[in-house]
């Protein structure tokens, strides 16, 4: 006995725009907008693992930095401020660019789209281009966790030569060794953030060579919007990176 | 085959019947159509063979404990091979089956089914899941090969971190992989019951197998990536010393733990949710009735869910935490109960009044009731703080979380497959030697666990290869049982595989149930549906599929 | 009988979100209100602000990632459903955070 479901109904309805099915209509889905909103509902899905992802690490760095409070201080002192600060403009620009292009995408602007992405990458390589320089400076001041880290600077902070004051608190060394969890977090977390980047971009390369050729541009513009989706959840984490790793207290004392 | 007094089962004359010519099984021929399929319904048999292949390991592992067991010495095994063959029998068993055992097998084949879909939101994310499952799967066997990891599959702190010298690397990053599969197939399940229902099927004219896979899925998602990244740092400090774990660089064990049980927790809630899914299925149909309380049953399947992410630290009362956040844990845990009980609570109801039948399926869902009750109420002793800080550790534990996961969790596995294997092959299992099984497995599911409750009370603690001698009576009983138990497993690997080609044509709907998967095909076409349903009919309503049947009768002839 | 109009589980013609295309004026907007805020962040990390400076620093955070949700990321013109997964997933977070907190907070908080 065949399949015994029969439509009740007369074939069915026109549907109110019809519009001329697009190649990447899966047909699975009844209407193109079933699988649009589909995507864009299972992208936000995606994005909820990574919320939940970031917040064990985001948990572990509220825990230490409570715990050893003046060696976080010491530590995120380390970082450079404008460095960080730039970063931060040069990762909000490209995701401005990024929004930009999903604009495109929609008014079917080709050219645009293009450009958009191009922007996107380039930002995006800056931004990884700066991290690449703050992590060799760690390098070279012994500032990274392990056998070779050096908590000299923190137990003998560089005096100021104005004052003659130390530019730091004096750390007690065990307090001092202690720095070595700040710098641990910041790899893992900018490390772990550096990575979701470099796939991203390693996309926006895909995905300018498709809009190129025009797969984006006449409608379908679901895994753009898709994508940018991914890109600005990556912003906001390293939004929050930010403040919790660079501006952990530089006020005088 | 009419049916009689004493059975539901309504097949097609057998002298006639055939399996129909075109179904999602003969749609493509070749190993690579297979192994490229998007259709959900291929997708859940590889899955179905690879798990069954991965709890005949983690079987192989758990016969071998049994038989050190057997006597108090440490005689079978040295003690670091013992360590190994607990945890790698908690890592293939949780990660492996239970975990993806339900959803993967049968939500997979069932869910866009009982909708009125075609297929999933995302097929080839769902083959992505199944690859990603073997991808985590070799990892953990390459782990198994290469040595072993003796963590428990806990992979508890500073041990894992710093003291074990195995293959934890491996292992972890195993599950790590595998965990992504799971993931998956929860956000898959998530888009697909919101977005691609059939016109008519409202929330709550869905299966309730539907709503427990919905509830599962969104532990999946939201639950695993905390085990993830929990992973990722244990593996960071193994191989290049973060420290974030690390006392003598300044961190908290604890916090492994914490983020560990993050996810374990709705885990087990990830593993039993499906189970009683399929229960909620099987009860209806073999009691000829709606199921109780529908609507209480749809939402206590998301109150699990949701409260099931409130109570983890009650495996953590002895490691450490505080008093009062123990409190805090320890009466959340008494919420989490309430749920569940009110579902069984339901299911008994259904039985009530109802026009009850044995088939294996309602065998392996009554076992289900009285195990799952039996674990689940010794959970409640072991979440009140004073049971615990004595039970844990101890034998207890091992029997506790055994009933729920193997007489509930594996007890609603089997009877789900039995139940919809009709649908899937389109071929019966015999039923006697399936009715026999179930009972095999029974006696010796509680042979092997009941002795372990009283071992656990009387203080004998867990993942010790030795023991003092007045514990071997319990001990000899439990490694008997389990024997019995193994029996009662293997059985069916026979008889299903037997009945693919030998069994009996089912037909469409060889137990009269209700449900869109019913009224199409055994085995169903790759698209499932000619056309796409128009549902105007309620959950479990057998006065419509009366009404439908006569309809055939006399219109079709 | 046609099921096709008003049947609101009928997915295949959601009848929410009229699909809205946002344009680069909001996008501007947004991006400079984001480019402030960053500055305003900086700004107030040099102020002694006592216990106020994360709380601050992380209102700030929060307030900058609430409009890239919003209006890069589209939230604010989506479905309800779209808006609630949102929620779901950072209120799964704080629970993440706060209660592992109820552990930290009543042992050695500050103690090491």
């Amino acid at each position: 006995m065949d399949n015994t479901i029969v439509a009740t109904h007369e074939s069915h309805a026109e549907e109110h725009h019809h519009h001329a099915s697009l190649p990447q209509h899966r047909h699975h889905f009844e209407t193109e907008e079933q699988q649009r909103e589909a995507g864009t509902f299972g992208m936000w899905l995606f994005l909820l693992t990574e919320i939940m992802f970031f917040g064990g690490l985001f948990f572990a760095y509220l825990l230490y930095r409570n715990w050893y409070n003046p060696a976080f201080v010491a530590a995120s002192n380390q970082l450079s401020i404008p460095l960080g600060t730039v970063n931060t403009a040069v990762l909000i620009t490209s995701g401005f660019f990024m929004a930009l292009a999903v604009w495109a995408a929609e008014v079917r602007k080709k050219g645009m789209l293009v450009l958009m992405l191009v922007l996107t990458t380039v930002f995006g390589l800056g931004f990884l281009g700066v991290k690449y320089f703050e992590y060799k400076e760690k390098w070279e001041k012994h500032h990274i966790p392990g056998a070779n880290f050096d908590i000299s600077e923190f137990v003998n902070p560089p005096l100021n030569p104005k004052t003659g004051k130390p530019t730091e608190e004096p750390l007690a060394p065990d307090m001092a060794q202690k720095t070595q969890v700040f710098f641990s977090l910041y790899f893992a977390m900018t490390g772990m953030h550096a990575l979701h980047m470099i796939i991203g971009i390693g996309l926006l390369f895909w995905y300018t060579a498709r809009a190129q050729r025009g797969d984006f541009s006449s409608g379908y513009v679901a895994p753009i919007e898709n994508f940018a989706l991914y890109w600005h959840f990556v912003d906001i984490v390293w939004i929050f990176l930010f403040p919790l790793l660079y501006l952990i207290n530089r006020h005088p004392v | 085959m009419s049916a009689t007094s004493s059975t539901i089962v309504s097949l097609p004359d057998q002298k006639t019947a055939t399996l129909p010519k075109k179904n999602y099984i003969n749609a493509e021929d070749g190993l690579m159509s297979w192994l490229t399929t998007g259709d959900h319904k291929r997708i859940a048999m590889l899955y179905l063979i690879s798990i069954t292949f991965f709890f005949l390991i983690g079987g192989i592992f758990a016969g071998l404990i049994r038989l050190e067991l057997l006597t108090p010495q440490p005689d079978l095994v040295a003690s670091d091979t013992y360590n190994k063959l607990f945890s790698m029998h908690g890592i293939v068993m949780v990660f492996l089956f239970l975990v993806p055992s339900v959803p993967a097998t049968v939500g997979n084949f069932l869910i866009p089914i009982m909708i009125g879909a075609k297929d999933l939101a995302f097929p080839k994310i769902n083959l992505l899941s199944w690859y990603l499952y073997l991808a985590g799967a070799g990892f953990i066997l390459a782990a198994m090969i290469l040595g072993g990891v003796d963590t428990g599959w806990t992979f508890t702190t500073p041990f894992s971190t710093h003291f074990s010298n195995t293959h934890v690397v491996t292992a972890g990053l195993g599950v790590f992989i595998a965990g992504f599969s799971s993931i998956f197939t929860g956000l898959n399940f998530i888009v697909t019951i919101h977005r691609m229902r059939a016109p008519g099927m409202t929330w709550f004219r869905m299966p309730l197998f539907v709503w427990s896979n919905y509830a599962a899925s969104i532990l999946m998602v939201l639950g695993t990536p905390v085990l993830a990244i929990t992973l990722v740092l244990v593996v960071l400090e193994r191989t290049i010393h973060i420290g974030v774990f690390d006392p003598t660089l300044g961190g908290d064990p604890l916090l492994f733990q914490h983020l560990f049980w993050f996810y374990s927790h709705p885990a087990v809630y990830i593993m039993i949710l499906p189970g009683m899914g399929v229960i909620s299925e099987v009860m209806s149909t073999f009691s000829r009735k709606r199921v109780f309380g529908y609507t209480a049953v749809a939402f206590s399947s998301v109150a699990i869910a949701l409260f099931g992410f409130f109570v983890w630290a009650h495996h953590m009362f002895i490691m450490g935490v505080s008093n009062y956040s123990a409190l805090v844990f320890s009466l959340l845990t008494m919420l989490v109960a309430v749920p569940s009980a009110i579902k069984v609570f339901n299911w008994a109801f259904t039985m009530q009044k109802g026009s009850i039948t044995f088939e294996t399926p309602m065998l392996y869902a009554l076992a289900f009731i009285g195990l799952f009750t039996i674990g689940g109420l010794t959970g409640v002793f072991l979440g009140s703080l004073g049971m615990d800080i004595h039970l844990t550790e101890t034998y207890f534990i091992v029997a506790h979380f055994h009933y729920v996961m193997v007489g509930g969790m594996l007890m609603a596995f089997l009877g789900g497959v039995h139940f919809w294997w009709p649908k899937m092959v389109g071929r019966m299992y015999p039923e006697s030697l399936s009715k026999l099984s179930a009972v095999i497995t029974f006696v010796g599911f509680n042979l092997t666990f009941m002795p372990q409750f009283i071992l656990g009370y009387l203080g004998m603690p867990r993942r010790y290869h030795s023991y003092p001698a007045e514990y071997q009576v319990m001990n000899v009983l439990s490694t008997a049982g389990a024997t019995v138990l193994g029996i009662g497993f293997l059985l069916p690997l026979i008889y299903l595989a037997w009945s693919l080609k030998y069994g009996a044509i089912a037909g469409n709907n060889p137990w009269q149930a209700t449900g869109l998967e019913w009224q199409i095909q055994s085995p169903p076409l790759t698209e499932n549906f000619v056309e796409t349903p128009i549902v105007t009919q309620e959950a479990y309503d057998y006065e419509w599929l009366a009404h439908k049947t006569e309809q055939e009768v006399t219109t079709v002839g | 009988m046609s099921s096709q109009h008003h049947d609101p589980a009928n997915v295949t013609n959601p009848e929410h979100a009229e699909h809205h295309i946002v344009g680069p004026k909001t996008y501007a907007i947004i991006f400079i209100t984001l480019l402030t805020f960053t500055g305003i962040t900086v700004a107030a990390a040099f102020v002694n602000l006592g216990i106020l400076n994360p709380i601050v620093a992380l209102a700030i955070a929060s307030t900058k990632a609430v409009i890239v949700i919003l209006f890069f990321m589209h939230v604010y013109y989506q479905s309800k459903l779209v808006k609630m997964t949102v929620a779901a997933g950072f209120f799964t977070f704080l629970i993440l955070i706060t209660m592992t907190l109820t552990d930290y907070i009543s042992r050695a908080w500050g103690l090491w």
